[in-house]
């Protein structure tokens, strides 16, 4: 069992838990943009950071990927990191000021304006690789991923193009943190990724329910006939 | 092939038995300074002519050599053991040229006009041991550069290479681990890790296969400190290499080398497989029953690769991007098994270490910082070039003496150390010693070696815009602070030295600095607010002008200066008008010239041309 303190007061952590796992499951409140309950982190947005005390040495670590470790001493509101968190929020801001989920935690860490000239051309994202790994993880195609560098940087399909291996699932949509994927069924017709996917109707209630590229994927991963999954959860 | 003790001393013997058979050895510098300026055009000729019958009746030795650090004046020809040295040659007149070097092969006859010429220009120095820029260096990595020809095995050993590793292979793995720890060698890639405190880690990391790394990405633009050794001595970087794989229980080691380093890349190759073949490297190296082989990477060239977690992704063929290093690479590195990455020059060192002991090593250099250092001293010096110093030494004697001073006899401004993310040093602290805590005390860091001169005519806050500009092309992007907040400094450093500045401006920037030195994922992040930070704290006063009079005042800034003549000074020359890029300046011969301000794009030529110090930029 690791125990050390957390704004003194003490805890307690199993093997492999983060810092952040066990401040949250403490009631603790450390912000995360980038931090996602089952896909973990990569450590990207930087929101998380927290001062780690260790014998002497202070360090300000990313609580999402700092194991919880023995004697430690986390603070999570020290001057420092409440400058990381006003700045961080503040380039976001610029960043991505469509975002509602910036807005909000923006306001909520008391950063009102930001001084930056704002883009208009990065839409919603913030760059959290959560949509990317769901594909690749969960959904087990790697249809999209970061590409460019710096200020560039995006998540994309291969040259911007409609991907060939995309199956029109929306799980990436429906994982990502700020509504910056765009997803849109219409008259028979999914539209994602640049690319229009023919829905399936279901034989017994006539309702559009799952792309076709779906459906043949599920098939061909699992065994099961495709005129099975043609018939929607609800009818089955 | 397995090579023994015996074999060893027989390559050398056999070597050193062929060289006392040659009259006369000339090695004409062949690193990728000198072959841009014509070195295998000179070397070709002067084989060409050395083969017709009776041009020389003497037994000569032309070879190919590494960088010999003066690259600027390539290219480089030395005769004999650095008797004499040639520079520029065949730069001008390659016929010309060559019948000097037959002359000098046959009748001892020296070239004047190929001769190094010192400042006053009158003087001239025929061996390299005279030249200040030679003769005020310690050269330990680099003293095999320009020596022998790195392409042919035989003239390492013959120079007592791969004497270290049978040395070595004799040796307890943990007693060499002892000994580099002992010499105090620190990591010459940037951070300055003490080397045998990393190779015990990986040593006593748990797991297998273990790996060792050479980090050749050097990235750092105009910096070449890597690749001369990796081009001029590829088999110290080897040996090192091995000598590091038995020390840590490794049997495979990468180089990684950037794509842009062709010759680097071909130079190594070439010397592992002559390694191989020879057995230094392969299976049981020398009858040791010690495995160990190395493959080169090459890597795509983006300058965050040479972080050493986004190398390590970029080996395994994943996207460059750094991890958080909360679990050292020595514990879980390639494939999640334990890697040792060390810097080129790092390696370079070890096999001198083992030779002549930790003792000696840490003889030389400074209390924390042992050894020497490799710079590529650069800007507005007079000896641009590779120098190789003692640490410690002070920024004044690098400079002023190895430098020869600055270029024009202008006043110096400042230094900046470290590369794209280092810091700027002004005057007052020209005497500090270089070695890795003085510099980071200032706010700059030693990085990999570079180091850019600046005089009074560069403007400290449009240099932290270049150096913003570089880093924000750079950063992967992967972090916010780093791929955001570099760019918003750059978007205030821009608007500072376009004459936009506002108050409170300059506390912006130290405070979005400070966040983004704590808060990004790794070094590049966390260093790349050096360049402004390290400004701001020595040259204040300049961003102040800049902000609040509106002015650049060294008159680099192109919206906040004017550009005009001072008719009492004018003489009429006419120089400034001839030179003039936009012709904007009037002209008569022997009347006052001047300028039409609505055309001057502020260049500042007429400034570098006067010669009488009519043209005032305010
Ligand atoms: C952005 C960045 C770029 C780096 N580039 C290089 C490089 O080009 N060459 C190098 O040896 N080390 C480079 N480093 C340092 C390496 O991460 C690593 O510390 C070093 O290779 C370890 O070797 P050493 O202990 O011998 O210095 C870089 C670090 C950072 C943060
Ligand atoms: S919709 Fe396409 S990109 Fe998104 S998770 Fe499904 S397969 Fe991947
Ligand atoms: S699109 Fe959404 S899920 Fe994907 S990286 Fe951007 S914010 Fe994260
Ligand atoms: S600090 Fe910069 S280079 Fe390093 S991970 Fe973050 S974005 Fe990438
Ligand atoms: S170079 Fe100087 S002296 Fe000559 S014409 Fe121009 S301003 Fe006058
Ligand atoms: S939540 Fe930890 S870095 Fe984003
Ligand atoms: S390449 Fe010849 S001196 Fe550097």
């Amino acid at each position: 069992m690791i125990e050390f303190k957390i704004n003194g007061r003490h805890t307690r952590a199993n093997d492999g838990e983060t810092i952040l796992d066990v401040a949250r499951r403490e009631g603790f409140v450390i912000p995360t943009l980038c931090h996602h309950e089952i896909l973990g982190s990569d450590g990207r947005c930087r929101l998380c950071m927290v001062e780690v005390k260790k014998r002497k040495r202070k360090r300000i670590i990313a609580s999402c990927l700092y194991m919880a470790e023995s004697g430690i001493e986390v603070s999570t509101e020290t001057p420092e990191i409440q400058l990381i968190r006003r700045t961080v929020l503040e380039l976001f801001l610029a960043r991505n000021p469509a975002s509602e989920v910036i807005r909000y935690f923006a306001r909520e860490y008391g950063v009102i304006d930001t001084r930056y000239t704002r883009d208009n051309d990065k839409g919603k994202c913030i760059l959290c690789n959560s949509c990317v790994k769901t594909c690749e993880t969960v959904v087990g195609v790697t249809a999209i991923s970061l590409s460019g560098k710096g200020p560039h940087k995006k998540v994309t399909t291969p040259f911007d193009g409609p991907s060939n291996v995309c199956i029109g699932c929306g799980a990436c949509m429906a994982v990502c943190p700020t509504g910056h994927i765009y997803m849109e069924d219409r008259n028979g017709i999914r539209t994602i990724w640049n690319r229009r996917f023919e829905l399936t109707k279901c034989p017994r209630c006539g309702r559009y329910h799952a792309p076709l590229a779906q459906l043949e994927f599920i098939a061909q991963k699992s065994g099961t006939a495709l005129d099975r999954l043609t018939v929607c959860q609800d009818c089955r | 092939m397995m090579a023994s003790r015996e074999r060893l001393y027989a390559i050398g013997a056999d070597y050193r038995k062929a060289i006392s058979g040659y009259d006369k050895i000339v090695k004409i510098c062949c690193g990728t300074g000198c072959i841009s300026s014509g070195a295998l055009t000179v070397y070709d000729e002067l084989q060409r002519v050395l083969s017709k019958r009776g041009l020389s009746s003497k037994q000569i030795l032309v070879k190919k050599t590494g960088c010999h650090g003066l690259c600027e004046r390539g290219p480089i020809v030395v005769f004999g053991d650095d008797e004499i040295l040639y520079q520029n040659v065949g730069k001008r007149n390659i016929e010309r040229d060559i019948a000097a070097l037959l002359a000098t092969i046959n009748e001892d006859k020296i070239e004047d006009e190929l001769l190094y010429k010192g400042d006053d220009k009158t003087k001239r120095y025929m061996s390299s041991f005279d030249i200040p820029f030679y003769s005020g260096q310690t050269r330990i990595v680099l003293s095999l550069n320009g020596v022998i020809d790195p392409e042919n095995i035989e003239e390492y050993v013959g120079y007592g290479g791969y004497k270290s590793l049978h040395k070595a292979l004799q040796m307890n793995p943990m007693e060499i681990v002892d000994l580099i720890e002992k010499s105090g060698l620190r990591g010459r890639g940037g951070g300055g890790f003490l080397t045998g405190f990393k190779w015990r880690s990986c040593r006593q990391a748990q797991g297998l296969p273990k790996y060792v790394v050479a980090n050749g990405d050097e990235g750092d633009p105009g910096a070449f400190m890597d690749r001369s050794l990796m081009e001029g001595n590829p088999h110290g970087i080897l040996e090192g290499m091995i000598i590091g794989g038995f020390a840590i229980g490794s049997n495979h080691g990468f180089i990684y080398v950037r794509d842009e380093y062709p010759l680097a890349v071909y130079r190594l190759s070439k010397a592992i497989d002559e390694a191989r073949h020879h057995g230094f490297l392969g299976r049981s190296i020398m009858n040791s029953g010690f495995d160990f082989d190395i493959s080169i990477f090459r890597g795509g060239g983006a300058f965050v690769c040479g972080e050493s977690t986004a190398l390590i992704s970029s080996i395994e063929g994943k996207s460059g991007e750094p991890r958080a290093k909360y679990i050292h690479t020595t514990e879980k590195g390639l494939w999640g098994k334990p890697t040792n990455i060390n810097n080129v020059e790092t390696w370079s060192n070890v096999p001198y270490i083992i030779d002549r002991g930790w003792e000696w090593f840490q003889s030389i250099g400074s209390d924390r910082s042992k050894g020497t250092k490799v710079f590529s001293l650069v800007g507005k010096v007079k000896n641009t070039g590779l120098i190789e110093v003692p640490m410690g030494v002070s920024l004044r004697e690098i400079i002023f003496n190895l430098g020869g001073g600055i270029q024009g006899d202008k006043k110096f401004k400042a230094v900046q150390t470290g590369g794209p993310s280092g810091g700027c040093i002004p005057e007052e602290f020209l005497e500090i010693p270089v070695d890795f805590d003085s510099l980071t005390k200032l706010g700059s860091m030693m990085g990999s070696g570079g180091m850019i001169v600046m005089d009074e005519r560069n403007c400290m806050v449009d240099v932290a815009r270049y150096f913003l500009k570089f880093l924000i092309e750079e950063s992967c992007g992967k972090c916010t602070p780093c791929r955001e907040g570099v760019r918003r400094m750059h978007e205030i450093v821009d608007r500072i030295c376009r004459g936009d500045g506002s108050m409170g401006d300059i506390e912006h920037l130290e405070e979005l600095g400070k966040a983004i030195q704590l808060s990004s994922l790794c070094g590049l992040g966390q260093s790349a607010p050096n360049p402004v930070l390290s400004t701001i704290k020595f040259f204040r006063e300049e961003y102040r002008t800049h902000v609040q009079e509106k002015k650049c005042p060294a008159g680099v800034c192109k919206n906040l200066i004017t550009v005009s003549i001072l008719p009492e000074r004018c003489t009429g020359c006419m120089r400034c008008a001839v030179e003039c890029p936009v012709d904007c300046i009037s002209s008569e011969k022997k009347e006052i010239h001047g300028i039409d301000q609505s055309l001057c794009t502020k260049c500042g030529t007429c400034f570098d041309v006067c010669r009488f110090g009519a043209v005032k930029i305010s």
